[in-house]
């Protein structure tokens, strides 16, 4: 990030920008956060392939986690999450005692309830990050009091569905005849 | 040089595939599946072993001619296969590694580019030209040209451009349909 500030505003303003044309009746207004969470998903997915280009590889979901508190968060909010509970069966909780996006509004009860939709996109980026990295997750935030937060994880066992996009590989040969690749007599381990 | 280039998503499915015009595709096609394979033993081997390398090198020798195929795996599970005719050149080392830290940087742009949805096939011609110069393709990296492909229809075709799309459409017989 060049400029924190820069985000900030820019982050500030996608939140009521999105908000306001939910009021205009073009997004039911449950479906702001999701719209936030989804930029965030696309934006995360994005920014872990340029961070972790140069990093070696991981060897695990915590390490994982661990490069999402350290490194990533270094990169993104200029400061590292303060805190990392696991009950190491797929739970993280990533506290961050002074989330950048909150710092700016009042430190009381007063926004308490507007919090989250300034926590949806960052939700979000925690998911794509995790997604691209091969980690199924949900990821919710919650906030206790301003500008700690919570984000929690929750790791999915997901399936893959590697048998169906192995089709893509059928190939027609000319002359004529039909050649098709079907599934080789290998085994791809999924 | 490498004679065939292909981008493999975490799914095992193919992003991208860019081989020489002059060689059957459907072969190299076949050795890239193939070689995914020794990908996944390298991975799981490597995985035991402790050891933090990115680059893995496999030499999967085809019967008829010299081919090493060449393996590297980003953190974000997408395989880059590179197959190279070594009877040619004595490549070194490094400018395999070279030629894989370029197909990285151009694959995280794809992956930056807000119009590109992750998991779409790569269809932009910009994105990973700075790869496709490398291979002895040259600038013709469209496309062969001619298209010699006649009532078939291949992986390939979304990234024909429009000229060699034009000719194979126009030489394509109705298959049986």
């Amino acid at each position: 990030m060049a400029d924190e500030a820069l985000f900030l505003l820019l982050h500030n303003e996608m939140v009521s920008g999105v908000y306001k044309s939910a009021e205009q009746g073009e997004v039911e207004n449950g479906r702001c956060i999701t719209k936030l969470e989804n930029m965030g998903f696309r934006v995360g997915q994005g920014l872990i392939e340029r961070f972790t280009k140069d990093t070696a590889r991981f060897k695990d979901e915590l390490d994982i986690m661990k490069f999402i508190c350290k490194d990533f968060w270094t990169t993104v909010f200029k400061k590292q999450i303060d805190n990392l509970r696991t009950n190491h069966q797929g739970i993280y909780v990533l506290q961050d005692n002074k989330f950048r996006l909150l710092t700016q509004m009042s430190a009381g009860k007063q926004y308490l309830e507007h919090a989250s939709k300034y926590l949806a996109f960052t939700c979000g980026l925690i998911r794509g990050g995790l997604s691209n990295l091969g980690i199924k997750s949900i990821v919710t935030a919650e906030v206790s009091s301003m500008p700690a937060c919570k984000f929690q994880g929750t790791m999915q066992k997901g399936v893959t569905d590697t048998p169906n996009k192995m089709f893509q590989w059928i190939l027609c040969h000319r002359n004529g005849r039909l050649r098709r690749l079907t599934k080789p007599n290998i085994i791809l381990k999924t | 040089m490498a004679v065939c280039i292909a981008v493999i998503a975490k799914e095992n499915y193919p992003l991208y595939i860019r081989s020489t015009p002059t060689e059957n595709e459907l072969k190299f096609h076949y050795m890239v599946h193939t070689s995914l394979d020794v990908v996944d033993e390298k991975i799981s081997a490597m995985a035991k072993a402790l050891v933090d390398q990115r680059e893995l090198y496999l030499d999967l020798l085809y019967p008829t001619e010299d081919y090493k195929v060449y393996g590297y795996v980003t953190n974000s599970k997408v395989k880059f296969v590179m197959v190279v005719d070594s009877s040619n050149t004595a490549l070194r080392d490094n400018e395999i590694r070279s030629m894989f830290r370029k197909l990285h940087n151009s694959y995280t742009d794809v992956m930056c580019n807000p119009f590109y949805n992750p998991g779409d096939r790569i269809q932009s011609r910009w994105a990973l030209l700075p790869v496709s110069a490398s291979s002895p393709g040259g600038p013709y990296f469209l496309c062969p040209h001619p298209v010699q492909v006649g009532p078939a229809f291949c992986v390939l075709l979304p990234s024909l451009c429009r000229t060699c799309l034009a000719i194979l459409v126009a030489k394509m017989q109705p298959f049986g349909k």
